[in-house]
């Protein structure tokens, strides 16, 4: 085939959207948004690197910031939201072998964030509101730094993305609680007991053993799905709060600030935006690594029952290790400093750990492994982890936050190493897992540049954490700019290892593009020619 | 002298070792899980034994840092140390009001800072001459924001914003603010 040919039609006509189930077109819906929206992260993320290396003259500061705010929230909802939304509003049926509750609430998950995340980047980057993902308060209703319309769209796109998270919790909980038309009745309490690990629970003090209702993934996805939730009545709350201010502020009141404790807001906003970073991404990553390893390897999950105990207490450690964000608050209580910032927070270590080492065990069990793309991405997903990890815990410290906190340091090895290489290589192993079946049987274009997607990302993404660490122990902040290029030979190497980040996602999305072909792309978003639950075609099946 | 510059070398140590030492067994990983060869059984005891060796190093690095870090136990037993001296410094339209145009202690002193907002949340920070930080914390409007440091040299310090407070907070500095002397 020619190149052109590839390029409409896909590596060798393989891909055939009008073959696509309706969840099959949903799910790449979400996968294809949410690397848009990643595309969308990587190139601002670019931009800031220049930035620091040398300040544009054409960009302000105040778009600097407008650019800082929305690059982690395009990020997180735009893109990781989107990607693992959709693998999961798959995966969920697909283990428990029966149709998902809602096909259109699945629809509205996609359409809220994705309309959502365009809504808060374009208001940000219209209006410069940057308040920075923080939202300190009083910093998001400072009406002379910021414009109140602009910020009420802002907040107005954060909040469609809650919503869409709510309906995805709605959806996940009810699909695995449902009885599907035409089945016997479904115990939806034990059901839902044993997504949560209350009966794994009960397990370690009964005489005898109850078998586990829903798998381990499922349980997985079922309790950092309970942190979705919380998150988003959390960011809820707090989105209606600020925007009370900024109506009030539009229709020409200005409302009292102080109203608002600081400390109190500052430990609430935590409290629920710690439920994403320290909750369920640790306990989605944990999982993925588990249905990953299993489905390699085509075996049991080393010490699985501790596996499922532990996603438990990864859920429970999540709900109290918010302090660790708040060592550096003189006024907060030194208890809540030792207990929830440093020895609660330890324990994130040990769930980390182990969730590493059965990982690594039941891949061992299976010796000797084709080095496939989703096995290649996995030992980047856990090296990322295992690096990032621990430099959280030692930044946990209240000893060394005093010359760490908000430095480069924080948002380099611990942040970035976690997201690009820990999070990211991790859903691309589950992309490059899940594409043949989503796809049909599609073939990859290109499986030379799989492994330069590989290792562009893994040494861009390590190195770019690690620059940023040495300049951030040098004492460069976070969140703030240089004039006079003190940091100009770390900035220059980090910015070198960013442009291998952004060359590696433009070699894997043009490794898709020629998979699926431009015609493939588009049918993606037409509707599906079969009207029906099934996950798969019925012929793949049968 | 413990300062930040020997804790940080300290950790920028330690942090390099564990990081080599992990890429190196990642990449001993991949070559040999992808080798021929029989995979040998772990025995649960060996996970267990994992599991508390985690444990001991998840809560030993903070006793270890609570006994080698001057400002940690300064910073908990904050409530029972009367300061030799107190800088009173209030923070408002991004700006940083100190009580004098240099802030002067002698070396071995306990000061406080004392710092409070008017408006938004800041930081407080201090910096050498070649930007590296000697500490920092917060800076909470409605909120006492004290921290107490006994300097161990002289040296002459810069004053700087350490949180976000807007595109306005970018120019929160005040060069050579702080100077601590010899004992005299």
């Amino acid at each position: 085939m020619s190149f052109i040919q590839t390029l409409i039609s896909g590596e060798q006509k393989l891909f055939k959207s009008d073959s696509l189930t309706q969840m099959q077109k949903i799910t790449l819906r979400f996968v294809v948004m949410g690397l848009v929206y990643y595309g969308f992260v990587v190139i601002e993320g670019m931009i800031m690197r220049i930035y620091q290396v040398q300040v544009i003259a054409a960009i302000g500061a105040d778009q600097y910031f407008a650019i800082l705010t929305a690059h982690p929230l395009v990020g997180i909802f735009g893109s990781t939201y989107l990607i693992v939304f959709g693998a999961f509003l798959f995966l969920v049926p697909f283990l428990m072998k029966k149709p998902i509750w809602s096909i259109k609430l699945a629809n509205w998950t996609f359409l809220l964030i994705a309309i959502g995340t365009f809504t808060f980047w374009a208001a940000g980057f219209i209006s410069h509101y940057a308040p920075l993902y923080t939202l300190y308060w009083p910093l998001p209703a400072d009406f002379t730094q910021f414009s109140a319309i602009g910020g009420a769209v802002f907040i107005t796109g954060i909040a469609l993305v809650m919503v869409g998270a709510v309906f995805f919790v709605i959806n996940i909980f009810k699909t695995i609680m449902y009885t599907p038309e035409g089945w016997d009745k479904q115990p939806a309490g034990k059901l839902l007991k044993s997504a949560l690990g209350i009966d794994g629970f009960t397990n370690m003090f009964a005489k005898k053993e109850k078998k586990h209702l829903v798998s381990l993934p499922v349980a997985a996805i079922a309790r950092g799905t309970v942190d979705v939730a919380l998150n988003a009545a959390i960011i809820l709350f707090t989105g209606v709060l600020i925007l009370v201010y900024m109506v009030a502020e539009i229709f020409g009141h200005s409302l009292e600030k102080t109203a608002v404790d600081a400390l109190l807001y500052k430990n609430w906003f935590w409290w629920g935006l710690d439920l994403i970073a320290d909750g369920l991404v640790l306990v989605f990553v944990a999982g993925t690594w588990y249905l990953l390893a299993t489905l390699i390897t085509g075996k049991k999950l080393f010490m699985q029952n501790i596996a499922r105990a532990a996603l438990l207490v990864e859920l429970i450690v999540s709900w109290t290790v918010w302090s660790h964000h708040l060592l550096a608050d003189q006024s907060q209580p030194v208890f809540l400093k030792i207990v929830s910032g440093e020895l609660v927070t330890a324990f994130e270590l040990i769930t980390q750990g182990l969730a590493f080492f059965i990982v690594l065990v039941t891949l061992w069990s299976a010796r000797p492994l084709k080095m496939t793309p989703p096995l290649k991405f996995l030992l980047g997903g856990l090296l990322g982890f295992a690096l990032a990890v621990p430099a959280g815990i030692m930044q946990a410290d209240m000893g060394l936050n005093r010359v760490l906190h908000n430095t480069q340091w924080i948002i380099g090895p611990h942040v970035h190493v976690a997201i690009l290489i820990g999070l990211t290589m991790t859903l691309y192993s589950a992309i490059y897992f899940l594409f043949p079946i989503l796809t049909n049987g599609a073939k990859l274009y290109s499986n030379k540049l799989t492994n330069f997607h590989f290792w562009t990302h893994l040494i861009g993404g390590i190195g770019m954490g690690a620059f940023m660490g040495m300049a951030g122990l040098k004492g460069m902040l976070r969140r703030t700019i240089y004039f006079d290029g003190e940091y100009s030979l770390y900035m220059i190497l980090a910015a070198i290892c960013g442009a291998l980040l952004l060359i590696a996602f433009l070699a894997f999305f043009y490794n898709i593009v020629m998979s699926v072909g431009l015609k493939g792309v588009l049918g993606i978003f037409t509707g599906a020619k079969v009207k029906n639950k099934d996950l798969v075609p019925a012929a793949v099946t049968e | 002298m413990v300062d930040s510059t020997v804790v940080l070398a300290g950790q920028t140590l330690a942090y390099t070792f564990y990081t080599s030492v992990i890429m190196l067994l990642m990449l001993w990983f991949g070559i040999k899980v992808t080798s021929k060869g029989k995979s040998t059984k772990v025995k649960p005891s060996v996970f267990y034994a994992f599991v508390i060796f985690l444990t001991v190093l998840g809560v030993s690095l903070h006793i270890v840092t609570l006994n080698t870090i001057p400002w940690t136990k300064l910073d908990v037993n904050m409530k029972n140390i009367v300061p030799d001296r107190t800088f009173e410094i209030t923070v408002e339209n991004h700006e940083f009001k100190l009580p004098s145009k240099t802030l002067r202690m002698e070396v071995g002193e306990i000061v406080m800072f004392s710092v409070e907002s008017k408006d938004l949340t800041y930081g407080f920070g201090l910096f050498r001459k070649d930007n590296t930080m000697v500490m920092q914390m917060q800076v909470v409007p409605g909120h006492r924001n004290d921290i107490i440091w006994r300097f161990e040299k002289p040296g002459v310090y810069t004053i700087r914003s350490t949180e976000y407070s807007g595109p306005k907070g970018i120019n929160m500095i005040v060069k050579d603010a702080v100077e601590v002397v010899e004992k005299i």
